[in-house]
């Protein structure tokens, strides 16, 4: 029996793109259902940088992206102050620069092309640079100072789905669209499988948007049309604790390992840019190479990189739309593409949102639901530019005296499990660990698992399926250890290993 | 900066060994208020808690670690680069052992009757928070320094082989005693005794009071006149020795790598003296104690509790009773506030009463913030094993040995 409603509008896709999209139409007044495969940010929206762009990395090279960056930073600075960090940003000169071209009249040039976009970039002696972020490669020869900043990424999902939700969506997690329903030349809706139960059910809206990312490749082939897209894999690596406090960035060209961006307790490094097939995007692996070129680009940028732990890797798959013959997809365009398949492929009530960057979410999210409300004949327009951004109070170190304390690097209580779990659409511990960065410490939840599925089950009031949920978490941290395990990561595994290899094999045994 | 931080894999053996943690649940313990809280720190200074003042540096932490973390090192440094710049009138009084030493000393005859007296006692407990059931150590009448002057210093050119003397403040204005003990037995031993030109304390009691910026320009008064001296420098008191060791550079950031190999503990650098030869002792004949050995956190943290027990060892006439490794919950002047009293009492309790227990005639121990606390908590005598040593040799024969043969 299939369970069938109607929406003014279906979402596929709770990344970034396809939450704030959702939210944007609930502003509107639609009524709006969301379905994601996964959990929220479960794709390349909880796989990146955490960079708030001032648009600076673009300037030169990508003008119009550039000036997308530093509106929609100003903006995001406005309306998610809670999900954001105001570091300011470094885009250094080093002496090996000049030899390739990028010396300090490159840095003029550079400075110039901000300008041109409207983005602050002033110049400033290398000495203040190191007085303004003692951990920069202290070689330099020239910093210009940028509004770049750091975003939480989860938090932004979390205050997206969150907002959304207080504005009527529907919002369904862990559905995965079986088929997209077509009647004639047009979109009328979906078929739905659940993930956990396998429950089948339907839905039927007015227009459908395809957000899904480098997933909505195939979204758009149950629809019936083709989008080439280019998936490129972006690598990164995560550091044990926070080295720098302003980002830093090469003054040069765009190329691997660059960007050093301080986000919470952690530093990052990346990315790199690797083409890939659409089968390798379930299963990324970060490659000893990747880790080797961003270990040894980003100790230019941050020499004490070296001797710190690196405590795991990680990837995103770039949902970029093919244009030219690049292999490595760094010269793509990182423009939105918005499609509307009735203009491309005669497909009604059907349109593809990708292309752009975390970034640029909320104005891909506006140039989607202009679509979408042009389709429906809705006049209402756009009111994310100035409408805060709810804050989901997602919690973070917020320990008391009194609290029952269960991640310990990360400082989780049972409380904030039991306000992720009735507030945040927690339903296991990979989704809690998103929602609070539980289990993201050092000890990658080597001693907090247990207690926090002890917890989860008891915030949700049903201690079912304990053992499998701490497998899969366990497994999941132990795949980004592996392509980082030298030093004390190495020792971090093998005490993990220790504590439940050993676990399980004893109570397999009874 | 060395990245211990890292280091750190959350096993928390730290927490089971941390004497605070297992007497109150109020302080977050090491692993918490250390390492896990110092990613936290680097994140926003917010996350600084003031409760870390709690730690009692006692350092049983890094001794368990299995992975090398400088837990109370991090500890401190937090404490050092966030906590409340301007201490109280108590602390500061607490701390300034040469300010109010010098004050004090002159007036001894009728400050130390005054600080014995209950009601005076009742008024400090009340008006700056001292513990009414704490015994402040006594004053002395004279200072080390001028003692040694009168006394010892003429002598000292006479010996071929010189050592330099690290008194301290609590030697020298508190208790003589324990200097001219030293400087008696290593002249017996052939070495002759120099102060250190402008000693300053070495810093530990302003560090536990939150007054880094005076203890870091101790420190580096400290070094600057020590590389200017030669040969070994010597302290009696672990806590003097090892602060100047390993809390510099550790702690403070002042780097002592022009003196540190040269820094060592009289008991140490006796030991190693006898056992290469070098010195012999004679023992007095018919001398009989039973004594009780208390490490101090110090000396567990330095691994260097086996020169004392290695050298008491060989005094014949001494029965010595090694006690269990326990913090005794002083550190400094920490048992002495009001606030921490009754916490450092329940620290202490199982060294106490394991003292109790044995009925030494005295305890031996390096440290004498130590030796206030088991004194003024059990009612024993404490002797630095200098003290000891100096007792149980016969100094005239253990001279004749040491003599520089006649040319």
């Amino acid at each position: 029996m299939y369970d069938v409603e109607q929406y003014d509008v279906i979402v596929i896709g709770g990344g970034i793109t396809g939450l704030g999209t959702a939210r944007d139409c609930a502003l509107r007044g639609l009524k709006v259902l969301l379905v994601e495969r996964d959990d929220i940010a479960s794709g390349a929206s909880g796989r990146n940088h955490g960079l708030l762009h001032s648009g600076a990395r673009y300037a030169v090279n990508d003008p119009e992206s550039a000036r997308e960056c530093i509106r929609e930073n100003k903006i995001l600075k406005k309306i998610a102050p809670h999900c954001i960090e105001k570091t300011g940003g470094l885009f250094i000169t080093l002496p090996e620069d000049e030899d390739e071209g990028y010396g300090l009249e490159y840095q003029k040039i550079f400075i110039d092309a901000c300008k041109t976009s409207g983005i602050d970039a002033e110049a400033i002696d290398p000495v203040d640079a190191l007085r303004m972020e003692p951990s920069v490669n202290p070689a330099l020869m020239g910093a210009v100072k940028v509004p770049d900043g750091a975003v939480d990424p989860f938090k932004l999902c979390s205050a997206n789905m969150y907002d959304a939700l207080l504005h009527g969506t529907t919002i369904l997690p862990y559905t995965e669209v079986t088929s997209v329903i077509r009647e004639g030349c047009s979109v009328t809706g979906i078929e739905t499988r659940n993930t956990h139960t396998g429950e089948r059910a339907s839905y039927r809206a007015s227009v459908t948007v395809n957000a899904a990312g480098i997933w909505g490749h195939g979204i758009a082939r149950m629809a019936g049309v083709k989008i080439e897209m280019c998936p490129t894999k972006g690598s990164l690596l995560i550091f044990a604790h926070r080295l720098n406090n302003v980002v830093i960035n090469r003054c040069r060209k765009s190329s691997d390992g660059d960007i050093l961006v301080p986000g919470d307790t952690v530093s990052v490094i990346g990315t790199t840019s690797t083409g890939i097939s659409y089968d390798e995007c379930d299963e990324l692996k970060v490659t000893a190479e990747e880790v080797c070129t961003l270990m040894r680009e980003g100790a230019r940028l941050c020499p004490s990189i070296t001797h710190t732990r690196v405590l795991r890797a990680y990837a995103g798959v770039r949902p970029l739309i093919k244009s030219a013959e690049d292999a490595t997809g760094r010269n793509i365009s990182r423009g939105i593409v918005c499609l509307d398949h009735s203009e491309r492929d005669g497909l009604e009530g059907f349109i593809t949102i990708t292309g752009g960057k975390l970034m640029t979410y909320r104005l891909m999210a506006e140039i989607a639901t202009d679509a979408v409300c042009r389709k429906l004949g809705v006049p209402a327009t756009c009111k994310t530019h100035r409408a805060m951004l709810s804050d989901p109070l997602v919690p973070r170190h917020s320990e008391s005296a009194t609290d029952e304390l269960i991640c310990e690097c990360e400082r989780v209580t049972f409380d904030d499990v039991k306000w992720a779990v009735n507030h945040l659409g927690v339903q296991n511990l990979e989704d809690l660990r998103r929602r609070t960065r539980l289990g993201m410490g050092t000890c990658q939840g080597t001693k907090c698992i247990a207690r926090a599925a002890e917890a989860l089950a008891r915030a949700k009031g049903n201690p079912e399926e304990t053992r499998e949920l701490i497998r899969r978490f366990v497994e999941e941290r132990w795949k980004g250890m592996t392509s980082v395990g030298w030093g004390d990561s190495l020792r971090e595994m093998e005490y993990m290993q220790k504590i439940w290899k050993g676990r399980y094999a004893e109570t397999a045994e009874k | 900066m060395e990245n211990s931080l890292d280091q750190c894999i959350k096993c928390a053996e730290c927490t089971v060994y941390c004497p605070v943690l297992k007497a109150t649940d109020s302080y977050p313990g090491p692993k918490k208020a250390g390492p896990d809280g110092e990613r936290l720190r680097l994140k926003d200074r917010v996350f600084f808690e003031d409760n870390l003042k709690m730690c009692l540096n006692c350092k049983r932490c890094e001794v368990v670690c299995p992975s090398g973390v400088k837990i109370a090192d991090i500890i401190q440094r937090a404490r050092h680069r966030h906590g409340r710049p301007i201490p109280g009138i108590r602390d500061m009084m607490l701390a300034s052992t040469d300010l109010t030493g010098s004050l004090a000393v002159p007036f001894s005859g009728i400050i130390n009757p005054v600080l014995k007296n209950g009601a005076v006692r009742a008024v400090l407990d009340c008006t700056l928070g001292i513990d009414r059931h704490c015994t402040l150590p006594e004053y002395a009448q004279e200072t080390f320094e001028s003692i040694f002057k009168k006394r010892f210093s003429r002598q000292q050119q006479s010996y071929p082989r010189k050592v330099n003397y690290f008194h301290g403040c609590y030697v020298n204005y508190n208790y003589p005693q324990l200097g001219s003990d030293f400087v008696k037995l290593m002249n017996a031993l052939g070495f002759g005794v120099s102060l250190i030109r402008d000693e300053r304390c070495c810093g530990v009691p302003l560090m536990s009071n939150g007054m880094f910026k005076q203890a870091t320009r101790n420190a580096e008064s400290n070094v600057n006149v020590l590389s200017g001296t030669e040969g070994p420098v010597i302290a009696t008191s672990s806590t003097c020795l090892f602060t100047m060791r390993d809390e510099y550079p550790a702690v403070l950031g002042v780097d002592n790598s022009s003196i540190r190999e040269r820094l060592t503990l009289a008991v140490k650098f006796i030991y190693e003296s006898v056992s290469s030869g070098k010195v012999r002792l004679a023992f007095r004949e018919g001398w009989k104690a039973r004594a009780a050995y208390h490490v101090p956190c110090h000396m567990e943290r330095l691994g260097w509790g086996i020169f004392t027990l290695e050298l008491l060892g060989m005094i014949p006439g001494l029965e010595l009773m090694e006690l269990d490794s326990n913090c005794c919950g002083m550190a400094g002047t920490y048992g002495f506030k009001k606030e921490n009293y009754g916490l450092s009492q329940q620290i202490g309790s199982a060294l106490f009463s394991q003292i109790s227990g044995r009925n030494p005639d005295f305890v031996i121990c390096e440290c004498e913030t130590c030796k206030w606390q088991i004194e003024m908590s059990t009612g024993y005598k404490v002797l630095n094993p200098v003290s000891l040593l100096a007792e149980a040799l016969d100094l005239k024969k253990t001279a004749k040995l040491n003599q520089p043969a006649l040319p």
